[in-house]
Protein backbone atom coordinates (compact mmCIF):
# COMPACT_ATOMS: atom_id res chain seq x y z
CA UNK A 1 0.00 0.00 0.00
CA UNK A 2 0.91 3.71 -0.27
CA UNK A 3 3.34 5.35 1.94
CA UNK A 4 -0.03 6.84 3.78
CA UNK A 5 -0.87 3.72 5.18
CA UNK A 6 2.50 2.40 6.02
CA UNK A 7 2.98 5.77 7.80
CA UNK A 8 -0.61 6.43 9.19
CA UNK A 9 0.75 7.70 12.71
CA UNK A 10 2.36 10.58 10.87
CA UNK A 11 -0.34 11.47 8.62
CA UNK A 12 -1.77 14.30 10.82
CA UNK A 13 1.92 15.51 11.33
CA UNK A 14 2.45 15.79 7.68
CA UNK A 15 -0.76 17.66 7.14
CA UNK A 16 0.06 20.14 10.13
CA UNK A 17 3.24 20.52 9.34
CA UNK A 18 3.83 23.22 6.78
CA UNK A 19 0.83 25.58 8.07
CA UNK A 20 1.79 24.89 11.60
CA UNK A 21 5.73 26.50 10.64
CA UNK A 22 4.45 29.65 8.62
CA UNK A 23 2.71 30.56 12.21
CA UNK A 24 5.37 29.49 14.01
CA UNK A 25 8.14 31.30 12.37
CA UNK A 26 6.08 34.39 11.22
CA UNK A 27 3.87 34.59 14.42
CA UNK A 28 5.60 33.30 17.72
CA UNK A 29 9.29 33.32 16.69
CA UNK A 30 8.55 37.43 15.77
CA UNK A 31 6.44 37.92 19.04
CA UNK A 32 9.61 36.59 20.65
CA UNK A 33 11.77 39.26 18.76
CA UNK A 34 8.91 41.67 19.84
CA UNK A 35 9.87 40.87 22.77
CA UNK A 36 13.52 41.04 22.72
CA UNK A 37 13.16 43.91 20.82
CA UNK A 38 11.86 45.68 24.00
CA UNK A 39 14.55 45.49 26.58
CA UNK A 40 17.01 46.43 24.79
CA UNK A 41 18.12 50.19 24.50
CA UNK A 42 20.36 52.39 22.38
CA UNK A 43 18.79 54.21 19.55
CA UNK A 44 19.02 53.76 15.40
CA UNK A 45 21.88 55.42 14.74
CA UNK A 46 24.49 53.84 16.89
CA UNK A 47 22.62 50.49 16.99
CA UNK A 48 20.86 48.52 19.79
CA UNK A 49 21.79 46.57 22.77
CA UNK A 50 19.68 44.11 24.66
CA UNK A 51 20.32 45.23 28.04
CA UNK A 52 17.32 43.84 30.08
CA UNK A 53 15.90 47.37 29.80
CA UNK A 54 12.90 47.12 31.83
CA UNK A 55 12.81 50.94 32.14
CA UNK A 56 11.05 50.90 28.64
CA UNK A 57 8.44 49.61 29.84
CA UNK A 58 7.79 52.24 32.99
CA UNK A 59 8.55 55.07 30.67
CA UNK A 60 6.13 54.03 27.96
CA UNK A 61 3.04 54.04 30.67
CA UNK A 62 4.39 57.42 32.53
CA UNK A 63 4.70 59.42 29.01
CA UNK A 64 1.78 57.30 27.02
CA UNK A 65 -0.73 56.87 30.16
CA UNK A 66 -3.30 58.88 28.68
CA UNK A 67 -3.67 57.04 25.25
CA UNK A 68 -2.94 53.98 27.12
CA UNK A 69 -6.31 54.64 29.07
CA UNK A 70 -7.79 56.27 25.89
CA UNK A 71 -7.55 53.37 24.19
CA UNK A 72 -9.22 51.00 26.20
CA UNK A 73 -11.75 53.92 26.98
CA UNK A 74 -12.71 53.94 23.22
CA UNK A 75 -12.50 50.67 22.49
CA UNK A 76 -14.83 49.94 25.61
CA UNK A 77 -17.74 52.40 24.66
CA UNK A 78 -17.72 51.26 21.10
CA UNK A 79 -18.23 47.78 21.62
CA UNK A 80 -20.61 48.53 24.21
CA UNK A 81 -22.54 50.71 21.32
CA UNK A 82 -21.92 48.10 18.62
CA UNK A 83 -23.45 45.78 21.23
CA UNK A 84 -26.63 47.42 21.41
CA UNK A 85 -26.75 48.80 18.04
CA UNK A 86 -26.91 45.56 16.67
CA UNK A 87 -28.43 43.16 19.56
CA UNK A 88 -32.08 44.18 18.05
CA UNK A 89 -31.23 43.44 14.45
CA UNK A 90 -29.55 40.16 15.02
CA UNK A 91 -32.68 39.47 16.80
CA UNK A 92 -34.52 40.74 14.17
CA UNK A 93 -33.14 39.12 11.67
CA UNK A 94 -32.58 35.63 13.57
CA UNK A 95 -36.89 35.80 14.54
CA UNK A 96 -38.28 37.33 11.55
CA UNK A 97 -35.80 36.97 8.79
CA UNK A 98 -37.54 33.81 7.23
CA UNK A 99 -36.04 32.89 4.10
CA UNK A 100 -34.70 36.36 3.49
CA UNK A 101 -32.08 35.62 6.29
CA UNK A 102 -29.00 35.27 4.48
CA UNK A 103 -29.95 38.18 2.39
CA UNK A 104 -30.12 40.61 5.16
CA UNK A 105 -27.10 39.05 6.87
CA UNK A 106 -25.42 39.77 3.34
CA UNK A 107 -26.98 43.53 3.86
CA UNK A 108 -24.61 43.67 6.97
CA UNK A 109 -21.18 42.32 5.47
CA UNK A 110 -22.14 44.05 2.53
CA UNK A 111 -20.77 47.72 3.23
CA UNK A 112 -17.28 45.80 4.41
CA UNK A 113 -16.49 44.81 1.10
CA UNK A 114 -15.92 48.85 0.62
CA UNK A 115 -11.86 49.21 1.67
CA UNK A 116 -11.75 50.02 5.60
CA UNK A 117 -9.74 53.13 5.12
CA UNK A 118 -12.35 54.51 2.22
CA UNK A 119 -15.28 53.55 4.81
CA UNK A 120 -13.65 56.04 6.93
CA UNK A 121 -12.63 58.92 4.52
CA UNK A 122 -16.88 58.70 3.57
CA UNK A 123 -17.31 59.41 7.75
CA UNK A 124 -14.71 61.89 7.50
CA UNK A 125 -16.98 63.43 4.36
CA UNK A 126 -20.14 62.87 6.44
CA UNK A 127 -19.12 64.69 9.95
CA UNK A 128 -17.22 67.28 8.48
CA UNK A 129 -17.81 70.61 9.45
CA UNK A 130 -20.51 71.57 6.68
CA UNK A 131 -22.29 68.19 6.05
CA UNK A 132 -25.62 68.09 6.60
CA UNK A 133 -25.32 66.26 9.92
CA UNK A 134 -23.22 68.95 11.40
CA UNK A 135 -25.73 71.62 10.17
CA UNK A 136 -28.76 69.86 11.38
CA UNK A 137 -27.11 68.98 14.65
CA UNK A 138 -26.29 72.63 15.10
CA UNK A 139 -29.89 73.39 13.80
CA UNK A 140 -31.29 70.79 17.04
CA UNK A 141 -28.66 72.68 18.75
CA UNK A 142 -27.59 69.63 20.08
CA UNK A 143 -24.38 70.70 19.13
CA UNK A 144 -23.15 74.85 19.36
CA UNK A 145 -23.38 77.03 16.57
CA UNK A 146 -19.27 76.26 16.40
CA UNK A 147 -19.79 72.83 17.24
CA UNK A 148 -18.00 70.21 15.23
CA UNK A 149 -17.68 66.12 15.26
CA UNK A 150 -14.92 65.88 12.89
CA UNK A 151 -11.55 65.74 15.28
CA UNK A 152 -13.26 64.81 18.24
CA UNK A 153 -13.85 62.04 20.25
CA UNK A 154 -17.38 61.77 19.17
CA UNK A 155 -15.96 60.78 15.63
CA UNK A 156 -13.24 58.78 16.89
CA UNK A 157 -15.69 56.70 18.62
CA UNK A 158 -18.26 56.57 15.69
CA UNK A 159 -15.86 55.47 13.63
CA UNK A 160 -14.52 52.42 15.15
CA UNK A 161 -18.18 51.44 16.04
CA UNK A 162 -19.38 51.40 12.62
CA UNK A 163 -15.94 50.02 11.47
CA UNK A 164 -16.30 46.39 13.50
CA UNK A 165 -20.13 46.38 13.37
CA UNK A 166 -20.04 42.82 11.61
CA UNK A 167 -17.91 41.58 14.12
CA UNK A 168 -20.76 41.95 16.65
CA UNK A 169 -23.55 41.40 14.70
CA UNK A 170 -22.63 38.12 13.04
CA UNK A 171 -21.84 36.10 16.17
CA UNK A 172 -25.17 37.92 18.01
CA UNK A 173 -27.40 36.14 15.07
CA UNK A 174 -25.39 33.16 14.90
CA UNK A 175 -26.20 32.18 18.88
CA UNK A 176 -30.18 33.72 18.63
CA UNK A 177 -30.66 31.61 15.57
CA UNK A 178 -29.64 28.91 17.26
CA UNK A 179 -32.09 29.26 20.03
CA UNK A 180 -35.00 26.04 19.52
CA UNK A 181 -38.28 28.62 19.21
CA UNK A 182 -39.79 26.10 21.40
CA UNK A 183 -38.41 26.98 24.28
CA UNK A 184 -38.96 30.44 24.35
CA UNK A 185 -42.65 29.09 23.50
CA UNK A 186 -42.56 27.55 26.57
CA UNK A 187 -41.18 30.30 28.37
CA UNK A 188 -43.87 32.69 26.99
CA UNK A 189 -46.70 30.07 28.73
CA UNK A 190 -44.76 29.92 31.51
CA UNK A 191 -43.71 33.24 32.54
CA UNK A 192 -46.81 34.91 30.54
CA UNK A 193 -44.83 38.04 29.54
CA UNK A 194 -42.86 37.98 26.27
CA UNK A 195 -40.52 40.33 27.64
CA UNK A 196 -39.98 38.25 30.75
CA UNK A 197 -39.61 35.49 27.97
CA UNK A 198 -36.69 37.63 26.50
CA UNK A 199 -35.15 38.20 29.70
CA UNK A 200 -35.09 34.94 31.33
CA UNK A 201 -34.37 32.59 28.29
CA UNK A 202 -33.51 34.57 24.85
CA UNK A 203 -31.02 36.72 26.41
CA UNK A 204 -28.95 34.25 28.49
CA UNK A 205 -28.93 31.96 25.58
CA UNK A 206 -27.55 34.76 23.14
CA UNK A 207 -24.78 35.38 26.03
CA UNK A 208 -22.39 33.05 23.97
CA UNK A 209 -22.65 35.24 20.87
CA UNK A 210 -22.69 38.51 23.42
CA UNK A 211 -19.11 37.04 24.65
CA UNK A 212 -17.89 36.05 21.43
CA UNK A 213 -19.10 39.49 19.80
CA UNK A 214 -17.69 41.68 22.45
CA UNK A 215 -14.06 40.05 22.40
CA UNK A 216 -13.88 40.19 18.42
CA UNK A 217 -14.82 44.00 18.82
CA UNK A 218 -12.98 45.41 21.78
CA UNK A 219 -9.63 43.39 20.83
CA UNK A 220 -9.16 45.43 17.42
CA UNK A 221 -11.11 48.27 18.49
CA UNK A 222 -8.26 48.55 21.28
CA UNK A 223 -5.73 48.31 18.51
CA UNK A 224 -6.64 50.37 16.06
CA UNK A 225 -5.18 53.51 15.17
CA UNK A 226 -6.77 54.48 11.41
CA UNK A 227 -9.85 56.13 13.07
CA UNK A 228 -8.18 58.29 15.79
CA UNK A 229 -5.68 59.16 12.66
CA UNK A 230 -8.40 60.12 10.19
CA UNK A 231 -11.56 61.41 12.32
CA UNK A 232 -9.64 62.60 15.75
CA UNK A 233 -7.54 65.20 16.70
CA UNK A 234 -4.17 64.37 18.01
CA UNK A 235 -5.80 64.94 21.42
CA UNK A 236 -7.65 61.97 20.62
CA UNK A 237 -4.88 59.48 19.49
CA UNK A 238 -4.68 56.25 20.71
CA UNK A 239 -2.07 53.81 21.90
CA UNK A 240 -2.12 52.40 18.08
CA UNK A 241 -1.11 55.49 16.73
CA UNK A 242 1.80 56.33 18.90
CA UNK A 243 3.27 52.15 18.66
CA UNK A 244 2.45 53.54 14.58
CA UNK A 245 4.68 56.53 14.66
CA UNK A 246 7.11 55.49 17.25
CA UNK A 247 8.18 52.50 14.34
CA UNK A 248 7.53 53.73 11.23
CA UNK A 249 8.44 57.63 11.84
CA UNK A 250 10.58 57.75 15.04
CA UNK A 251 12.51 54.44 14.71
CA UNK A 252 12.50 53.64 18.55
CA UNK A 253 11.60 50.57 18.44
CA UNK A 254 12.12 49.55 21.95
CA UNK A 255 10.00 51.98 23.10
CA UNK A 256 7.45 51.02 20.46
CA UNK A 257 7.81 47.29 21.26
CA UNK A 258 7.34 47.67 25.27
CA UNK A 259 4.32 49.97 24.13
CA UNK A 260 2.86 46.73 21.92
CA UNK A 261 3.02 44.41 24.82
CA UNK A 262 1.23 46.55 27.35
CA UNK A 263 -1.85 47.17 24.62
CA UNK A 264 -1.47 43.71 24.79
CA UNK A 265 -1.43 42.87 28.62
CA UNK A 266 -4.18 45.94 29.08
CA UNK A 267 -6.60 43.94 26.52
CA UNK A 268 -5.70 40.39 28.76
CA UNK A 269 -6.77 42.59 31.90
CA UNK A 270 -9.70 43.95 30.44
CA UNK A 271 -10.64 40.43 28.77
CA UNK A 272 -10.03 38.82 32.05
CA UNK A 273 -12.40 41.34 34.37
CA UNK A 274 -15.26 40.84 31.48
CA UNK A 275 -15.07 36.82 31.56
CA UNK A 276 -15.48 37.05 35.37
CA UNK A 277 -18.47 39.44 35.31
CA UNK A 278 -20.07 37.56 32.28
CA UNK A 279 -19.09 34.36 34.04
CA UNK A 280 -21.03 35.03 37.01
CA UNK A 281 -24.19 36.51 35.71
CA UNK A 282 -24.52 33.57 33.47
CA UNK A 283 -24.00 31.66 36.07
CA UNK A 284 -26.85 33.49 37.87
CA UNK A 285 -28.80 33.81 35.02
CA UNK A 286 -29.04 29.69 34.96
CA UNK A 287 -29.81 29.35 38.26
CA UNK A 288 -32.81 31.90 38.82
CA UNK B 1 -64.60 37.31 43.40
CA UNK B 2 -62.08 35.22 41.74
CA UNK B 3 -63.64 36.67 38.02
CA UNK B 4 -63.12 40.38 39.37
CA UNK B 5 -59.45 39.99 40.67
CA UNK B 6 -58.80 38.30 37.09
CA UNK B 7 -60.27 40.56 35.65
CA UNK B 8 -58.70 43.81 37.65
CA UNK B 9 -55.37 42.08 36.47
CA UNK B 10 -55.43 40.97 33.26
CA UNK B 11 -56.14 44.41 31.57
CA UNK B 12 -52.60 45.87 33.06
CA UNK B 13 -50.95 42.75 31.75
CA UNK B 14 -52.46 42.40 28.43
CA UNK B 15 -51.66 46.23 27.85
CA UNK B 16 -48.30 45.59 28.83
CA UNK B 17 -48.48 42.14 26.44
CA UNK B 18 -49.72 43.92 23.94
CA UNK B 19 -47.27 47.21 23.64
CA UNK B 20 -44.32 45.10 23.83
CA UNK B 21 -45.56 43.03 21.08
CA UNK B 22 -46.54 46.35 18.86
CA UNK B 23 -42.58 47.05 19.63
CA UNK B 24 -41.86 43.48 18.61
CA UNK B 25 -44.35 43.32 15.54
CA UNK B 26 -43.25 47.23 14.03
CA UNK B 27 -40.84 49.13 16.19
CA UNK B 28 -37.79 46.07 15.50
CA UNK B 29 -38.95 46.13 11.63
CA UNK B 30 -38.55 50.23 11.16
CA UNK B 31 -35.50 50.09 13.85
CA UNK B 32 -33.57 47.32 11.41
CA UNK B 33 -34.02 49.17 8.19
CA UNK B 34 -32.79 52.37 10.05
CA UNK B 35 -29.88 50.43 10.98
CA UNK B 36 -29.28 49.21 7.53
CA UNK B 37 -29.33 52.59 5.84
CA UNK B 38 -27.05 53.82 8.89
CA UNK B 39 -24.51 50.68 7.67
CA UNK B 40 -25.35 51.68 4.11
CA UNK B 41 -24.88 55.54 4.04
CA UNK B 42 -20.89 56.22 3.51
CA UNK B 43 -20.72 53.46 1.19
CA UNK B 44 -23.77 55.58 -0.61
CA UNK B 45 -21.46 58.51 -0.36
CA UNK B 46 -18.34 56.43 -1.59
CA UNK B 47 -20.11 55.66 -4.67
CA UNK B 48 -21.96 59.23 -4.93
CA UNK B 49 -18.28 60.87 -4.71
CA UNK B 50 -17.11 58.53 -7.34
CA UNK B 51 -19.14 60.88 -9.90
CA UNK B 52 -18.27 64.30 -8.54
CA UNK B 53 -16.07 66.55 -10.07
CA UNK B 54 -14.07 68.34 -7.42
CA UNK B 55 -12.89 71.55 -8.34
CA UNK B 56 -10.02 71.39 -6.02
CA UNK B 57 -8.15 68.37 -4.72
CA UNK B 58 -10.25 67.62 -1.80
CA UNK B 59 -12.98 65.42 -2.66
CA UNK B 60 -15.86 66.45 -0.11
CA UNK B 61 -18.11 68.80 -1.43
CA UNK B 62 -20.42 68.20 -4.25
CA UNK B 63 -19.36 70.06 -7.52
CA UNK B 64 -21.07 68.52 -10.16
CA UNK B 65 -22.04 65.12 -11.89
CA UNK B 66 -18.93 63.25 -14.28
CA UNK B 67 -18.44 59.77 -16.19
CA UNK B 68 -14.68 61.27 -16.04
CA UNK B 69 -13.48 59.11 -12.50
CA UNK B 70 -14.27 56.32 -14.39
CA UNK B 71 -12.59 57.16 -17.67
CA UNK B 72 -9.75 57.75 -16.00
CA UNK B 73 -9.55 55.42 -13.21
CA UNK B 74 -5.71 55.33 -13.42
CA UNK B 75 -5.76 58.81 -14.02
CA UNK B 76 -3.56 59.24 -11.04
CA UNK B 77 -0.21 58.34 -10.65
CA UNK B 78 0.42 55.22 -8.45
CA UNK B 79 -2.75 53.90 -8.49
CA UNK B 80 -2.65 51.17 -11.29
CA UNK B 81 0.64 49.71 -9.94
CA UNK B 82 -0.93 50.03 -6.54
CA UNK B 83 -4.17 47.86 -7.77
CA UNK B 84 -2.04 45.23 -9.12
CA UNK B 85 0.46 44.60 -6.30
CA UNK B 86 -3.06 44.29 -4.12
CA UNK B 87 -4.38 41.92 -6.16
CA UNK B 88 -1.01 40.04 -6.62
CA UNK B 89 -0.35 39.44 -3.38
CA UNK B 90 -4.33 38.58 -2.47
CA UNK B 91 -4.30 35.98 -5.21
CA UNK B 92 -1.12 34.36 -4.03
CA UNK B 93 -1.81 34.40 -0.56
CA UNK B 94 -5.39 32.99 -0.28
CA UNK B 95 -4.34 30.48 -2.69
CA UNK B 96 -1.44 29.40 -0.18
CA UNK B 97 -2.64 30.42 2.99
CA UNK B 98 -6.08 28.29 1.93
CA UNK B 99 -4.00 25.09 1.32
CA UNK B 100 -1.92 25.47 4.30
CA UNK B 101 -5.33 26.14 6.21
CA UNK B 102 -7.25 23.10 4.47
CA UNK B 103 -4.32 20.75 5.69
CA UNK B 104 -4.43 21.79 9.42
CA UNK B 105 -8.14 21.69 9.30
CA UNK B 106 -8.12 18.00 8.18
CA UNK B 107 -5.13 16.77 10.67
CA UNK B 108 -7.47 18.67 13.17
CA UNK B 109 -10.62 16.77 12.42
CA UNK B 110 -9.59 13.39 11.06
CA UNK B 111 -6.80 12.58 13.26
CA UNK B 112 -6.46 12.12 17.28
CA UNK B 113 -2.85 13.48 17.49
CA UNK B 114 -0.53 14.53 20.11
CA UNK B 115 -0.71 18.66 20.34
CA UNK B 116 -4.52 19.00 19.38
CA UNK B 117 -5.08 21.51 21.90
CA UNK B 118 -1.31 23.30 21.15
CA UNK B 119 -2.73 23.48 17.26
CA UNK B 120 -5.85 25.04 18.19
CA UNK B 121 -4.53 28.13 20.59
CA UNK B 122 -1.89 28.36 17.65
CA UNK B 123 -4.58 28.48 15.43
CA UNK B 124 -6.61 30.79 17.73
CA UNK B 125 -4.03 33.23 18.79
CA UNK B 126 -3.32 35.28 15.72
CA UNK B 127 -6.68 35.77 15.38
CA UNK B 128 -6.90 37.33 18.78
CA UNK B 129 -3.68 39.37 18.68
CA UNK B 130 -4.39 42.81 17.43
CA UNK B 131 -3.12 44.32 14.26
CA UNK B 132 -0.84 46.16 14.81
CA UNK B 133 0.89 43.71 16.98
CA UNK B 134 0.72 41.48 14.68
CA UNK B 135 2.35 43.64 12.20
CA UNK B 136 4.88 45.10 14.46
CA UNK B 137 6.26 42.01 15.47
CA UNK B 138 6.95 41.03 12.07
CA UNK B 139 8.63 44.46 11.37
CA UNK B 140 10.98 42.88 14.03
CA UNK B 141 11.74 39.98 13.17
CA UNK B 142 12.55 41.43 9.55
CA UNK B 143 14.50 43.76 10.56
CA UNK B 144 16.53 42.06 12.76
CA UNK B 145 17.32 39.64 9.70
CA UNK B 146 17.90 42.39 7.78
CA UNK B 147 15.33 41.20 5.34
CA UNK B 148 14.91 43.55 2.96
CA UNK B 149 11.08 45.11 2.60
CA UNK B 150 8.85 44.89 -0.44
CA UNK B 151 6.58 42.07 -2.25
CA UNK B 152 7.71 38.81 -0.23
CA UNK B 153 7.52 40.25 3.63
CA UNK B 154 3.86 41.42 2.65
CA UNK B 155 3.46 37.95 0.76
CA UNK B 156 4.59 36.58 4.05
CA UNK B 157 2.86 38.72 6.36
CA UNK B 158 -0.02 38.54 3.88
CA UNK B 159 -0.28 34.52 4.29
CA UNK B 160 0.53 34.01 7.95
CA UNK B 161 -2.93 36.57 9.04
CA UNK B 162 -4.91 34.47 6.73
CA UNK B 163 -4.15 30.57 7.87
CA UNK B 164 -6.40 30.72 10.42
CA UNK B 165 -9.38 32.12 8.83
CA UNK B 166 -8.85 29.68 6.13
CA UNK B 167 -8.61 26.66 9.12
CA UNK B 168 -11.87 27.79 11.12
CA UNK B 169 -14.01 28.40 7.73
CA UNK B 170 -12.85 24.78 6.27
CA UNK B 171 -12.97 23.29 9.91
CA UNK B 172 -16.66 24.40 10.33
CA UNK B 173 -17.63 22.19 7.13
CA UNK B 174 -15.69 19.39 7.89
CA UNK B 175 -17.15 18.65 10.84
CA UNK B 176 -20.24 17.66 9.31
CA UNK B 177 -19.37 15.50 6.66
CA UNK B 178 -19.89 11.79 6.74
CA UNK B 179 -16.84 9.40 6.73
CA UNK B 180 -18.39 6.39 5.35
CA UNK B 181 -18.53 8.07 2.03
CA UNK B 182 -14.51 8.11 2.80
CA UNK B 183 -14.71 4.61 3.83
CA UNK B 184 -17.18 2.98 1.26
CA UNK B 185 -14.27 4.63 -1.20
CA UNK B 186 -11.56 3.17 0.46
CA UNK B 187 -13.68 -0.25 0.64
CA UNK B 188 -14.23 -0.24 -3.31
CA UNK B 189 -10.35 -0.07 -3.40
CA UNK B 190 -9.26 3.19 -3.45
CA UNK B 191 -6.19 4.75 -1.68
CA UNK B 192 -6.13 7.35 0.14
CA UNK B 193 -5.10 10.02 -2.36
CA UNK B 194 -7.87 8.89 -4.43
CA UNK B 195 -10.22 8.91 -2.15
CA UNK B 196 -9.52 12.47 -0.83
CA UNK B 197 -9.48 13.67 -5.04
CA UNK B 198 -12.38 12.02 -6.06
CA UNK B 199 -14.62 12.20 -2.72
CA UNK B 200 -13.45 14.35 0.12
CA UNK B 201 -12.43 17.01 -2.34
CA UNK B 202 -15.97 17.63 -4.05
CA UNK B 203 -17.62 17.70 -0.99
CA UNK B 204 -15.45 19.93 0.87
CA UNK B 205 -14.93 22.10 -2.33
CA UNK B 206 -17.35 24.85 -1.29
CA UNK B 207 -15.31 25.59 1.91
CA UNK B 208 -12.54 25.40 0.12
CA UNK B 209 -13.35 27.84 -2.28
CA UNK B 210 -15.69 30.44 0.76
CA UNK B 211 -11.80 30.05 2.86
CA UNK B 212 -10.63 31.26 -0.88
CA UNK B 213 -12.84 34.31 -0.92
CA UNK B 214 -12.21 35.25 2.62
CA UNK B 215 -8.70 34.86 2.56
CA UNK B 216 -8.77 37.31 -0.43
CA UNK B 217 -10.72 40.17 0.70
CA UNK B 218 -9.03 40.09 3.86
CA UNK B 219 -5.82 40.53 1.96
CA UNK B 220 -6.80 42.99 -0.61
CA UNK B 221 -8.35 44.90 2.70
CA UNK B 222 -5.55 44.85 4.96
CA UNK B 223 -4.17 48.65 5.83
CA UNK B 224 -2.40 48.12 8.71
CA UNK B 225 0.29 44.78 9.11
CA UNK B 226 1.18 45.66 5.21
CA UNK B 227 1.82 49.21 6.13
CA UNK B 228 4.51 48.12 9.13
CA UNK B 229 5.98 45.51 6.69
CA UNK B 230 5.78 47.05 3.08
CA UNK B 231 9.27 48.47 2.73
CA UNK B 232 9.04 51.21 -0.74
CA UNK B 233 5.64 49.22 -1.83
CA UNK B 234 2.70 50.59 -2.13
CA UNK B 235 -0.91 48.49 -2.24
CA UNK B 236 -4.01 49.88 -2.60
CA UNK B 237 -5.00 50.66 0.81
CA UNK B 238 -1.59 52.03 1.11
CA UNK B 239 -2.23 53.74 -1.50
CA UNK B 240 -5.87 55.22 -0.30
CA UNK B 241 -3.27 55.96 3.03
CA UNK B 242 -0.96 58.32 1.35
CA UNK B 243 -3.76 60.00 -0.78
CA UNK B 244 -5.71 60.47 2.56
CA UNK B 245 -3.02 62.70 3.82
CA UNK B 246 -2.95 65.46 0.72
CA UNK B 247 -6.57 64.85 -0.54
CA UNK B 248 -7.96 61.42 -1.63
CA UNK B 249 -9.10 62.12 -5.55
CA UNK B 250 -12.19 60.36 -6.80
CA UNK B 251 -10.29 57.60 -8.46
CA UNK B 252 -10.06 56.08 -4.94
CA UNK B 253 -13.77 55.78 -4.28
CA UNK B 254 -14.00 54.72 -8.08
CA UNK B 255 -11.92 51.83 -7.09
CA UNK B 256 -13.42 50.96 -3.86
CA UNK B 257 -16.84 51.19 -5.89
CA UNK B 258 -15.84 48.79 -8.33
CA UNK B 259 -14.22 46.42 -5.69
CA UNK B 260 -17.86 46.48 -3.21
CA UNK B 261 -19.75 45.90 -6.84
CA UNK B 262 -17.72 42.51 -7.66
CA UNK B 263 -17.81 41.87 -4.07
CA UNK B 264 -21.07 42.22 -3.87
CA UNK B 265 -21.98 40.42 -7.24
CA UNK B 266 -20.09 37.04 -5.88
CA UNK B 267 -21.98 37.16 -2.87
CA UNK B 268 -25.32 37.88 -4.11
CA UNK B 269 -25.11 35.04 -6.72
CA UNK B 270 -24.00 32.90 -4.00
CA UNK B 271 -26.85 33.90 -1.69
CA UNK B 272 -29.48 33.84 -4.67
CA UNK B 273 -28.09 29.59 -5.30
CA UNK B 274 -28.76 29.11 -1.61
CA UNK B 275 -31.92 30.69 -1.41
CA UNK B 276 -33.31 28.75 -4.83
CA UNK B 277 -31.71 25.13 -3.67
CA UNK B 278 -33.25 25.57 0.14
CA UNK B 279 -36.85 26.19 -2.14
CA UNK B 280 -35.97 23.77 -3.85
CA UNK B 281 -35.45 21.51 -1.30
CA UNK B 282 -38.85 22.42 0.55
Amino acid sequence: MGFFHRHRGLTPYLLLAPGILWLAVFFLVPLGFLAYQSLQSGNIDFGYAFTWSWGNYWTAIRDYRDQFIRSLEYAGIATVLALAISYPVAYWIAFRGGRWKNLLLLGIVAPFFVTYLIRTLAWQTILSDDSLVVRTLQNLHLLGANGRLLNTSVAVVAGITYNFLPFMALPLYVSLEQIDGRLIEAAEDLYASKFHAFLRVTLPLSLPGVVAGTLLTFIPAAGDFINAQLLGSPNNHMIGNVIQSKFLELTDYPAAASMSFILMAGILVAVAIYARIVGTEQLTGTAV
Amino acid sequence: MTSVAVEQRTPRRNTLAAAFAFVRRHVLTVYSLLFFAYLLLPIAVVVVFSFNHPAGKFNYVWQGFTWNNWLHWDGVPGIRSAIILSLEIALFASIVATALGTAIALALVRYGFRGRGTTNILIFLPLSTPEIVLGASLLTLFLNLNVIFGFWTILIAHIMFCISFAVVTVKARLVGFDRHLEEAAMDLGANEWTTFRKVTLPLIGPAILAALLLCFAISIDDFVVTYFNSGSKVTFPLFVWGAARIGAPPQVNVIGTAIFVIALAAMLANVLFQMRRAKGAS
